[in-house]
């Protein structure tokens, strides 16, 4: 009986392993909506702008953008700058052993970056740049403990510093706070960090519209099918006792 | 005689067309009273189906080349027509391959189908999971991700646990000293040639040996002890057409839980496919948390609770070795009077009962980073499910079980 007693409340230990073991800095809801072809257009023009100068996204061709709304001319005339087809993929000019020597590590391919770390994750580290002079770039992140990447953004965004709380031994951040503003407010900052994570997720898989419209189909007609199979077998196993 | 007939007398002269029709769908008398947990063993074998034919599409455009093959599955998903589709069948075709399987095996737990005569269905049919687990732990390495070639180079390590031979051992199963170009390929050999026919092989000796002694039902007796004049089980109904439209009832309802994956949730919440699997593959980069996918997960969890002895991991893995090799022992571990949970005493339901907590228990817990609470835990669950096999013998023979029914009930 003890025994069977020390079992069950081995048994309702697990779920507090599972609260325990989610760790790491809380994250922020990205306001992700592929079906805001505006907002992942504007997402498309910060990605070219600001994103792919350093950072490839060799999976994904120019030419896929008129799945945002956009035809092949707009796609040239606005988004196109390193390349010469819309048929081409997003690569950069930037040597990825030269990126290695000037930023510690080479810089990602973004192409499926949103599916390994997540909206929320990368709307956070967008918007968690703060100003750190023991780096070497000067910023640090409160999702990316030193993180090579330089604060990108800080025109538009500003200069952010943190405020600082006790937390038992050690000192943690509590906020960012702005120092000296950029050339956005922090709200119109957070917008773009929301378009561009959209268009970031949209790319990721942006067969995923058409994925779930399809799914809708699918699932009416398997409903369909499976109305007449009920019958079919009801009236073969009719003779069955 | 009609132009068909005739034309078909000339076939079953030269090979037994008819003949076989007969034996397996037309007359093949399975018991009448197959519930729900029945459907199972027919989704396996769709499933499979469906594997090798989505395998081979995705094997037209997909690169066996370390330097090629992440990008060549990203080209699937967005430039190969219907590419996205393809990849995420395959991809929840592997998971839900496991989940038909567990039910099905569980099926044979609850109702005795492991018991004589039917014991070389079962060793076909444990076979066939050593098979499918092998054809998912080299299917896992082709995506070529962060995921992909930490959790092979785990694996393949567990090998150089082994005394003496070990680190050789581990070079000659990788072709290199790390995982590699030369892995990848031989694992791509593996994956899509070498053990797709081993287990159709096996798949085919499965359904043999099933057809020669007939199925068993839930109530655990045998309906060919009770014939009609004609010899024809009286509790027997003709497989074709009678458990084809019911399966086809079944196929229905389990592709509408196939599609909602595939087409709402693919990743299954990083069940299915994991986040870190879309990081091409860094053999100098660690990933902080290494995790099997959940299927193997049980396994894993047994072998990380066995501590390491002598500075060395090779007890761990000689426990996951074991917790599989004794399942092939189970016709001959039960002693059981009866064969169906329906008519077992209670020694046997709770055994059972606590074995399956224990399984599902190891299978999360296989899922955390190790903690010593979990560890604790999954030491308490593995020696639960040695003790479900290695006290079988004894608890099967002691239980009061119930007198089984003469026919087939409900």
């Amino acid at each position: 009986m003890k025994r069977l007693k020390n079992f069950l409340f081995l048994l309702m230990a697990v779920p507090v392993i599972a609260v325990a073991s989610e760790e790491g800095p809380r994250l922020d809801k990205a306001p992700v909506n592929l079906s805001d072809q505006a907002s992942l257009q504007r997402g498309a023009r910060m990605f070219v702008n600001y994103c792919l100068n350093c950072h490839s996204a060799v999976s994904m061709r120019y030419s896929r953008m008129q799945d945002l709304g956009l035809t092949e001319d707009q796609i040239k005339e606005n988004l196109m700058f390193a390349a010469e087809k819309p048929g081409e993929t997003m690569t950069v000019g930037m040597d990825k052993k030269e990126a290695k020597n000037w930023f510690g590590s080479a810089p990602p391919d973004l192409s499926v970056i949103a599916r390994a770390r997540g909206s929320d994750w990368l709307y956070t580290y967008l918007r968690g740049f703060y100003r750190d002079d023991t780096r070497p770039t000067g910023w640090n992140n409160v999702v990316f403990p030193k993180v090579a990447m330089p604060h990108v953004l800080w025109s538009l965004q500003g200069e952010m510093v943190p405020v600082m709380k006790k937390e038992g031994e050690h000192e943690v951040i509590e906020r960012l706070e702005l120092a000296k503003p950029g050339s956005v407010t922090l709200a119109e900052y957070d917008a773009m960090v929301g378009d561009l994570v959209n268009y970031l997720t949209w790319m990721g898989e942006p067969a995923q519209l058409e994925r779930k419209q399809l799914g809708l189909f699918v699932l009416a007609f398997l409903a369909f099918f499976f109305v007449v199979a009920y019958y079919l077998k009801k009236e073969f196993w009719k003779d069955v006792h | 005689m009609s132009a068909l007939q005739k034309m078909m007398g000339w076939v079953d002269d030269r090979f037994p067309l008819t003949a076989t029709y007969k034996a397996h769908l037309s007359e093949y008398y399975a018991p009448k009273n197959f519930n729900f947990w029945y459907f199972f063993g027919s989704l396996a074998l769709l499933v499979l189906v469906m594997q090798i034919v989505t395998g081979i599409f995705l094997t037209m455009n997909y690169k066996p080349d370390s330097m090629l093959a992440f990008a060549s599955v990203e080209y699937i998903m967005r430039d190969v027509d219907w590419g996205w589709l393809i990849r995420y069948m395959h991809s929840t075709g592997a998971s839900m391959f496991f989940v038909v399987v567990y039910l099905h095996m569980f099926r044979g737990l609850m109702y005795g189908s492991y018991r004589k005569p039917r014991e070389l269905i079962w060793i076909f049919g444990v076979l066939i999971y050593l098979a499918l687990m092998a054809e998912a732990f080299l299917g896992y390495l082709l995506p070529w991700g962060q995921m992909s070639y930490w959790g092979a180079q785990v694996i393949v390590n567990l090998f150089a646990a082994v005394p003496f031979i070990g680190d050789d051992l581990s070079i000659w199963i990788r072709g290199d000293y790390v995982i590699s170009d030369a892995t990848l390929n031989r694992f791509f050999a593996f994956h899509v040639i070498a053990l797709p026919l081993v287990l159709i092989a096996l798949v085919a000796v499965h359904l043999v040996a099933l057809h020669e002694v007939g199925s068993n039902n839930p109530d655990g007796i045998e309906i060919k002890k009770k014939k009609d004049a004609n010899g024809i089980p009286l509790d027997g109904i003709p497989f074709h057409p009678y458990y084809t439209v019911k399966d086809i009832v079944g196929v229905i309802v389990f592709l509408m839980v196939f599609s909602a994956i595939v087409f709402f949730g693919p990743t299954m919440g990083g069940y299915f496919l994991e986040a870190n699997n879309f990081i091409p593959a860094d053999p100098l980069k660690t990933p902080p948390h290494i995790a099997p996918l959940w299927y193997f997960t049980p396994f894993y969890a047994i072998l990380r609770a066995v501590p390491p002895m002598f500075g060395s991991q090779f007890p761990g893995v000689v426990a996951m070795g074991m917790s599989i090799v004794l399942i092939f022992f189970l016709p001959w571990l039960d002693r059981g009077k009866v064969k169906s949970i329906r008519y077992r005493g209670p020694i046997y339901k709770i055994m059972l009962a606590l074995f399956i907590v224990s399984f599902v228990g190891l299978g999360y817990l296989g899922l955390l980073p190790p903690s010593p609470v979990a560890t604790i835990i999954a030491q308490t669950f593995s020696v639960i499910y040695f003790l479900f096999f290695l006290l079988m013998p004894w608890y099967t023979s002691i239980d009061k079980t119930k007198p089984e029914p003469e026919r087939v009930t409900g």
